[in-house]
């Protein structure tokens, strides 16, 4: 198994008529992701046409949904229109909605997660690198690609992956694969202050799954997520967890290329949440190029054999 | 985006948040009609800059103080000539400082009491969060460390808005009764208004007060706005003051780089924005000390790589350059055809350690390789720091 997608879960596209929305739906499409629908308001009726094959375009997310049966959107809208497109998927009833959208108003965001409250609806993102399940086929080929994530570092296997940012989580999983470990799922939660889903809701959803074994946590500085997921851990975690928090160097005050990624007070420090991982048992990477081996480290403690 | 006291209190005014009496001047000959503007009696003379700490500030010529109380307003004007043009020294403008552009003079007023007012994001809970506190015109994180218990929080409902009850909680809770309590509700709600509608990150007043004739007035402004949020605020964007930037970062943004100047030696180039933060701490890591953090985006062009090294060259302190780029989609080639048509551009003489991986990686080291520049690859991002460090010590 694997979190949140399996190679069988049917996704559609919103904006996959922009030029960033169709260079990924064809990406995916090529790592044999079941792409089966595209919406773009206007174009309902129209097809995305890439090797042969043809994805009908929709006006709307609830058409798309019903014709296709797809339960997944992954959205590519412009920030002025993105916590919209959220909404439709909302309103569509959709399992899970990612997004990948950089630049979404917080107040947007605010008024889109209180609408959310109560809803059967998940929301990964935004400005997040999107969800990956691994295949079995070469370069893990046949997996679900959900967003911008290079689907052929990859490897099938038990080692789930959370992170913010898009080139870290790459990092964490290329290192995993050179040492032929593999992915449950890599979930990249996104760089902004307010999201869908935290690190707590995936560490959850990776200890509940089976066939995850182990976990790679990686955080920045800025809020209290990775602390909140690291407490949760101490408490209930059985799994090896390694962690890595990026912003050692960062001066307060100001935001680090991600929205979210500023230090407000002595609490969302590097230093503080490393000390906070460290008492919850979390093995902390020294440097990004030390994520894979903190992993096995973990695991060899626990006694736990990855491959 | 930030923008100073005097920029604020405007807008106080539009939404109805009362504030002392007050009058700007950019040169000293504006002075006199500034002041002219105000009522006789005592003067608060402020410099504008975009930076705390103000009042405890060192001019660089000796002279302290960057907002000064004057019983006249001759002296405010003579106290004005000192501060417009010089340049203050603030726990939180670094040892450069900023030059002073802009005098704001206020009425200054009989203060009673003082208090902190605050609204921000409360990002555990993704809601607004009213900040607020008898402790006025102290640092808010002292109060929160010392005596939480006098801190006090109103978290409001996005789709309701800021209920009536919750001010008058908040209110009583700060002690306030009669015209007081009812002019301080008026100002909280309209604070509100004033940071839901502008797409505010922050408000801070700090001190709010009350005088001794009942006024409850913002005697200072910190307002700062949701960068993401810009483009459907005009009217904020036209406040923004390029004289505040550093000119790098202003280049860096023109080039949708995102770019900010540390005081290290070491030059970094990375695409992402997880990765540029963890490409500094492990310069940091391995003993040297990184001079900017520098995203070229997921995607970064050839133009952008030309770009963010004419940035990186501009910054006197660089002795090195690290450019570590995780090419995950984008062909690795592309990318290091673009470094070497960017080195050849900008005739680098600085030590250069490229560590690249991902998408086409070898093609792209065999461009590195066979383009007969002086630049040394490095194989892991441990591998490619310690050896830029080395290079630069």
């Amino acid at each position: 198994m694997s979190i949140l997608i399996t190679p069988e879960t049917k996704i559609l596209v919103q904006g996959i008529t922009g030029a960033f929305g169709a260079k990924h739906a064809q990406l995916s499409l090529d790592y044999g992701t079941r792409v089966v629908a595209g919406v773009t308001p206007g174009k309902g009726g129209q097809f995305f046409e890439h090797q042969g094959a043809k994805v009908p375009i929709f006006d709307t997310v609830i058409e798309a949904a019903k014709a296709t049966g797809a339960t997944v959107s992954v959205i590519f809208v412009p920030p002025p229109f993105a916590a919209d497109a959220i909404l439709e998927c909302v309103d569509a009833r959709l399992d899970l909605a990612v997004a990948i959208t950089e630049g979404i108003p917080i107040k947007d965001m605010v008024r889109v997660k209180r609408a959310m409250q109560g809803s059967p609806t998940r929301l990964v993102g935004p400005n997040c690198p999107g969800i990956v399940t691994p295949g079995t086929g070469k370069d893990s080929n046949g997996g679900c690609r959900i967003g911008i994530a290079p689907g052929y570092i990859h490897k099938k296997g038990h080692v789930g992956v959370v992170s913010r940012s898009g080139t870290l989580t790459y990092e964490a999983v290329f290192q995993l694969t050179t040492k032929g470990i593999g992915q449950s799922t890599s979930v990249g939660i996104g760089g902004d202050p307010v999201n869908g889903t935290s690190h707590l809701d995936v560490i959850k959803l990776f200890n509940a799954d089976p066939d995850t074994h182990a976990i790679i946590l990686i955080g920045e500085i800025g809020g209290n997520a990775e602390v909140e997921a690291a407490r949760w851990i101490k408490a209930n975690c059985k799994k090896p967890v390694a962690g890595f928090i990026a912003g050692a160097t960062a001066p307060a005050g100001r935001r680090m290329g991600h929205a979210g990624a500023i230090v407000g007070g002595a609490e969302d420090t590097a230093a503080a949440k490393i000390a906070v991982f460290q008492e919850c048992g979390i093995e902390v990477a020294a440097t990004p190029s030390d994520m894979a081996d903190a992993l096995l480290r973990a695991a060899k403690a626990r006694g736990v054999t990855l491959s | 985006m930030n923008i100073h006291e005097y920029q604020a209190k405007a807008l106080f005014e539009k939404f109805g948040v009362p504030a002392p009496k007050g009058a700007t001047a950019k040169s000293a000959a504006e002075f006199d009609t500034a002041l002219a503007s105000l009522p006789e009696g005592a003067i608060m003379v402020k410099s504008q800059i975009h930076a705390g700490g103000r009042g405890k500030g060192t001019f660089t010529d000796g002279f302290k103080g960057g907002v000064k109380f004057c019983p006249t307003k001759a002296e405010a004007k003579e106290k004005a000539g000192k501060m417009l043009g010089n340049t203050l020294v603030t726990i939180q403008t670094g040892p450069a400082g900023r030059k002073v552009q802009t005098i704001y003079f206020t009425q200054a007023s009989d203060i009673k009491k003082e208090y902190y007012l605050a609204i921000l994001l409360d990002r555990a809970s993704s809601r607004p969060v009213i900040v607020a506190s008898t402790e006025g015109g102290v640092e808010i994180e002292k109060v929160a460390h010392d005596t939480p218990e006098k801190l006090h929080k109103v978290f409001v409902d996005p789709a309701y808005g800021l209920a009536d009850f919750q001010v008058r909680e908040l209110v009583f809770k700060l002690g306030f009764a009669g015209a007081e309590a009812k002019n301080a509700s008026k100002l909280i709600r309209n604070l509100y208004t004033m940071y839901w509608e502008t797409d505010a990150a922050m408000v801070e007043v700090n001190p709010l007060i009350t005088t001794p004739a009942g006024e409850v007035l913002a005697l200072d402004a910190k307002v700062s706005f949701d960068d993401n949020a810009l483009f459907r605020h005009p009217e904020i964007v036209a406040l923004r003051d390029l004289n505040e930037e550093d000119p790098k970062e202003i280049e860096a943004s023109k080039a949708s780089l995102s770019y900010i100047a540390l005081d290290g030696n070491i030059a970094c180039l990375v695409n992402g924005a997880g990765l540029a933060m963890s490409t500094m701490d492990i310069i940091k890591h391995f003993g040297g000390s990184p001079a900017n953090f520098l995203d070229v985006g997921g995607g970064a062009s050839k133009e952008q790589v030309v770009a963010a090294f004419k940035i990186i060259l501009g910054d006197p302190n660089v002795k090195g350059i690290f450019v570590n780029i995780f090419g995950g989609i984008m062909d690795c080639n592309v990318i290091a055809l673009g470094i070497v048509e960017a080195v050849k551009e900008v005739g680098l003489k600085l030590p250069l350690v490229v560590r690249l991986e991902g998408n086409n990686v070898l093609a792209g080291k065999a461009t590195l390789a066979g383009s007969g520049l002086a630049l040394v690859s490095g194989d892991t991002m441990a591998d490619a720091a310690q050896k830029i460090v080395k290079l630069v010590a």
